[in-house]
């Protein structure tokens, strides 16, 4: 039978993966208690880290604001100071689950299960986050973008927890916008998911725009390139065309239950088109 | 490989020898014969086996026993004050939001979370709350109903029924 442990400081999460290598961590379990059956589950040991000191909450640090590995989304939400610097973020972690996944799923787990379709990863990309990550021999930090290398995959090395994630508070844009194109509202796994922020002059063009896509790539599609076509751009039929048709030829989606390739790759582009009726609404 | 797990289950302290690896779920029917939690998928799609941790809805299913430790858990069963029903099950009976009855446990835990946190919510606020809730009876409207109509009893004081 596996034990379960309740470590509440990260020294004794350390010592216990010294000794059992093997024993696997979680934060709010919604990813891994459903993968593993019951038998998986008292396969190997199981290490909680909901109690560990120093992996919930949000504050904020020079310049930056620190969210906890295990600050769940629900939390998120309710969170003055995301609502305030981060909008984006909050409105892609409420496009999670439902309520009760709210509660228990943490942004720790999202980032390091490392799915295609984590919903929070493109906002955390156009807000440019750093992973914070400790081990017995110290700590790292990197961006996110270089911590998840494709489905599943990330750079965390045995023996290591990701500890916080990091985002400037500073970002600069005065428009956002997130959109989930899932089977059904509630529940759903995305089939494609954007992330679009920018920052636009008084005539509406943009200065500067970042945009990030879900689902249609082993990670989180970005493109320098893309970024860099909105400049000195307004968000108009035009721009946004010629956006999509970069967008459709830059992604590599997969066909899968939920999806087709090509299905996949038409909403990528049409989820570009969507800005301009975003952009009407809040002018 | 059991262990002793202390919490506060429906108002008592109750402390139980449990393998920690077990879903919570299963220490509440079995271990406890608490049974109103109901299991549908096992899997955090269905919303039937929803409790109460510190005031918050979560899935039982996705928990194992050793989380229980030191939390205040409220189920299905410590919902009522004492023999008189909470005003979400007093509307539910009203508005006929329960047929077979198997999504009603977690309806009404979710309600009752959404209620203590957010007493006056809109129509979308409550299809959201419900959103992880699946019911195959009702088509959610009466539930909907009833969950407004408590938030109105519970804004007027009424305690109950
Ligand atoms: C019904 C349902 C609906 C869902 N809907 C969505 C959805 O719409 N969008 C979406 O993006 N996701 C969805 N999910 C998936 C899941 O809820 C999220 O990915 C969630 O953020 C995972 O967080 P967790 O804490 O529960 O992860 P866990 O299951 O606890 O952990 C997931 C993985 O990450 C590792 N891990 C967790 N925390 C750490 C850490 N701090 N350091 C190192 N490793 C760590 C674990 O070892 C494990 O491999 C859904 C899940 C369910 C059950
Ligand atoms: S049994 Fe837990 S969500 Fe279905
Ligand atoms: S009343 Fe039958 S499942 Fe909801």
């Amino acid at each position: 039978m596996g034990r379960v442990y309740l470590p509440a400081t990260l020294e004794t999460v350390f010592e216990i993966l010294s000794r059992e290598p093997s024993a696997r961590l979680f934060a709010g379990g919604t990813d891994l208690l459903v993968r593993s059956s019951a038998v998986r589950r008292n396969e190997g040991s199981l290490v909680c880290l909901e109690r560990v000191e120093g992996l919930s909450g949000i504050s904020e640090s020079d310049g930056a604001v620190r969210i906890g590995a295990c600050t769940t989304h629900g939390e998120l939400m309710a969170g003055g100071l995301i609502t305030e610097r981060f909008p984006i973020l909050r409105e892609a972690v409420r496009h999670i689950g439902a309520p009760a996944v709210r509660n228990m799923g943490t942004i720790g787990g999202n980032i390091c299960t490392a799915s295609p379709a984590g919903d929070s990863l493109p906002a955390l990309y156009v807000l440019d986050a750093e992973v914070e990550l400790h081990s017995a021999k110290g700590q790292r930090r990197m961006p996110l973008g270089r911590f998840i290398s494709g489905p599943g995959l990330t750079a965390l090395e045995p023996g290591e927890v990701l500890a916080a994630v990091w985002i400037d508070k500073d970002q600069g844009f005065n428009f956002h916008h997130f959109e989930k194109v899932g089977q059904r509202k509630a529940m759903a796994i995305s089939v494609a998911s954007m992330a679009f922020a920018a920052h636009l002059d008084g005539a509406g063009s943009v200065v500067r725009a970042r945009c990030a896509l879900g689902s249609v790539a082993p990670k989180v599609f970005t493109s320098q390139a893309l970024d860099a076509f909105f400049a000195g751009k307004p968000l108009n039929e035009e721009t946004l065309g010629a956006a999509a048709a970069l967008v459709r030829e830059g992604v590599s989606p997969i066909s899968d239950v939920r999806a087709s390739e090509e299905y996949r790759r038409t909403v990528a582009g049409n989820l570009l088109m969507r800005l301009e009726g975003a952009r009407a609404a809040v002018r | 490989m059991k262990r002793k797990i202390t919490f506060i289950l429906n108002g008592s302290e109750v402390s139980i020898e449990t393998d920690p690896a077990l879903r919570a779920v299963d220490v509440l029917r079995q271990d406890l014969g608490l049974t109103g939690t109901k299991e549908g998928c096992g899997e955090g799609e269905c919303g039937a086996c929803s409790v109460l941790v510190d005031d918050t809805v979560k899935l039982s299913c996705l928990m194992t026993a050793a989380q229980l430790e030191g939390k205040k858990i409220v189920t299905i069963e410590g919902i009522a004050r004492r023999q008189e029903l909470h005003p979400v099950q007093q509307s539910f009976i009203e508005y006929g939001a329960v047929q077979c009855g198997f999504c009603t446990p977690g309806m009404v835990i979710a309600a009752v979370g959404l209620l203590t946190a957010n007493p006056a919510p809109t129509r979308e606020e409550v299809r959201d709350a419900i959103g992880g809730n699946i019911c195959r009876c009702t088509g959610y409207q009466k539930i909907v109903d009833a969950v407004e109509d408590a938030a109105r009893k519970m804004r007027e004081g009424h305690s109950g029924g």
